[in-house]
């Protein structure tokens, strides 16, 4: 890296009010990136100026500000399309978080698609997010879940994976990053499995999104899906990205205005991608103000934010297993932003409270990742997860404050 | 302004350290689980009824050191009350760790180095799981697991 495009994280971090700002009075360490991120100044910015100069509803006036709105809309989809590298912007549905955008698949792709004694794979790893709804689809069709176990360390197990993929596999549905151990997952070799027995592929990228460079065609997979609140944007608003090929012959999943072409009492049609899987006013602000986030995402660069918080996961690996008696969960070779941990003799949820006096934000729990704790026979752990504006001394007050919750309860 | 030596108070560490009553019972007139999904605390309330009043009672489970002291605090507390008393000191735990912060705290004797728990909001269902466990374990009808969400 030459020196004029260093990563300026001092520049980065006045950029963010919050980061600005003491809890229990302590400045501020967030290191809870992984459950929401910071906003940005443009971020908040953007929100409030949207409802002071731009607020209407999109595609239903003539007037005006329902033009302006509209416009901004429809910009912000195209962004996110580029971001994302989708071949055009009707292949990015709108939806509330990621969440939504997997159970839209579920239902509407699943339900037309899967039928009983078909096979939907996950993975050990996965969210409950992407592990209820197939669970779901399954309970409603008669179809099997199948997971692709993981090691110890949090490794996904290809040779099985390659075992459980077989003719009757529909869906192979993963992340392409761990929430609760920071795996990243092998996803070329996933997809080229899924794609040699016909199976379709959604990525949950709820947590690669921010932290590395994302190419959905590259990636050769039919659906990925994120959430706006962690890529530095609003709560609310959340990302389906869909093949058009199949997201044309897949049925609606919820009805009502917008998703319509015309309706009569006996009969509707629908209306073209992507406001067909759109239905009802959708959040406008949130979804413009995305718009911005993924653009300011953009301008700092994922390959040097990628760079930064590697760095960074490097130095937090070594400075933790400082700490005595302190046990890293996750240890896969190809890891981000994530530093899951637990130390002997004390639970999570108490070295929670106590960094937390010191100013230090992270969390501790199950991290919506009940089935990995219970393959590792843990509780849950205490994790802090790195972002953009994350330094070095965040990461020595949270070891001082580790050895501060030694020093209180052993 | 919320202090760490409020909510850990040397008894509490010290139940924390070495849990009393951290058992099986084994025939018990009922086995209780109690589960806190916030934070995956979990935990088994055995408890022998004679004649209205409990005789025995212990527990097992894994917890932060606020639920593991609570439930260990809580079996010394009520071994050996009726079934009603065990009944009224729930409603008064409860209210010690819910009131706000300055308001007058009841007088629970050791069962008052909790109090510092209504601090912190999101530890107030870590002091309460085993008290809401033994809430079901001695109610009419057996229930399934407790949950505090
Ligand atoms: C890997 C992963 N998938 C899915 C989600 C769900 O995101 P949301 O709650 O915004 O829908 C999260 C966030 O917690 C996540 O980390």
């Amino acid at each position: 890296m030459t020196p004029s495009t260093a990563f300026e994280v001092g520049a980065l971090r006045a950029q963010f009010p919050i980061l600005g700002t003491s809890v229990h009075g302590k400045p501020l360490v967030y290191l809870d990136n992984a459950a929401t991120t910071q906003k940005p100044r443009v971020v908040i910015d953007a929100l409030v100026d949207y409802y002071a100069t731009s607020n209407a509803n999109v595609h239903r006036g003539v007037h005006y500000l329902s033009g302006r709105a509209s416009d901004q809309f429809d910009q912000a989809r195209a962004t996110i399309a580029r971001f994302l590298g989708a071949a055009s912007p009707s292949e990015i549905i709108f939806t509330r978080n990621a969440t939504e955008s997997i159970n839209l698949v579920a239902q509407a792709w699943g339900r037309a698609t899967v039928s009983a004694g078909d096979e939907i794979v996950i993975s050990a790893i996965e969210h409950h997010s992407n592990i209820v709804p197939w669970q779901l689809l399954c309970e409603a069709t008669g179809a099997t879940l199948r997971v692709i176990p993981m090691s110890d360390a949090g490794e996904l197990d290809l040779d099985a994976a390659r075992r459980l993929m077989g003719p009757r596999t529909r869906m192979l549905a993963v992340t392409a990053l761990s929430n609760a151990l920071g795996t990243v997952t092998p996803l070329a070799d996933l997809v080229a499995m899924a794609r040699s027995v016909g199976a379709c592929v959604l990525v949950d990228g709820s947590q690669a999104a921010y932290h590395m460079p994302i190419d959905v065609q590259a990636l050769d997979c039919d659906f990925f899906v994120m959430t706006g609140h962690k890529v530095y944007g609003p709560t609310g608003i959340g990302v389906l990205y869909g093949r058009a090929a199949l997201l044309e012959v897949m049925p609606p999943w919820q009805g009502g205005g917008d998703m319509i072409a015309s309706v009569t009492f006996e009969r509707s049609t629908w209306n073209v991608l992507p406001y067909k899987f759109e239905a009802g006013t959708p959040d406008i602000s949130a979804a413009i103000v995305l718009g911005v986030a993924v653009g300011f995402l953009t301008g700092v660069g994922l390959d040097r934010v990628q760079a930064h918080e590697s760095a960074l996961l490097a130095y937090g690996t070594e400075a933790l297993q400082q700490v005595p008696g302190l046990r890293l969960i996750g240890t896969a070779a190809h890891k981000a932003s994530i530093l899951s941990f637990v130390i002997d003799g004390i639970h999570p949820h108490d070295i929670g409270t106590i960094v937390d006096l010191s100013g230090v934000a992270i969390r501790t729990g199950h991290h919506c990742a009940q089935p990995v704790m219970d393959r590792l026979g843990i509780p849950g752990t205490a994790r802090a997860s790195l972002a953009m504006y994350n330094t070095r001394e965040d990461i020595d007050a949270l070891v001082a404050a580790l050895h501060h919750a030694r020093k209180v309860l052993l | 302004m919320s202090d760490l030596s409020e909510l850990y108070q040397e008894v509490i560490l010290d139940h924390n350290r070495r849990p009393r009553n951290f058992r099986v019972i084994d025939p018990a007139t009922r086995a209780q689980e109690g589960y806190n999904p916030l934070c995956g605390d979990r935990l088994t309330l055995y408890v022998t009824v004679a004649d209205g009043r409990i005789t025995d009672v212990a527990f097992q489970g894994s917890g932060c050191a606020i639920s593991k002291a609570s439930a260990s605090l809580m079996t010394e507390a009520v071994k050996g009350r009726t079934v009603d008393e065990a009944r009224a000191l729930f409603d008064q735990f409860h209210h010690m760790i819910t009131s706000p912060p300055g308001s007058p705290l009841p007088e629970l004797g050791k069962l008052s180095v909790l109090s510092g728990v209504r601090e912190f909001p999101t530890r107030v269902k870590c002091a309460g799981l085993a008290w809401h466990t033994l809430k079901a374990a001695v109610a009419e009808t057996p229930s399934t697991p407790v949950s505090t969400e």
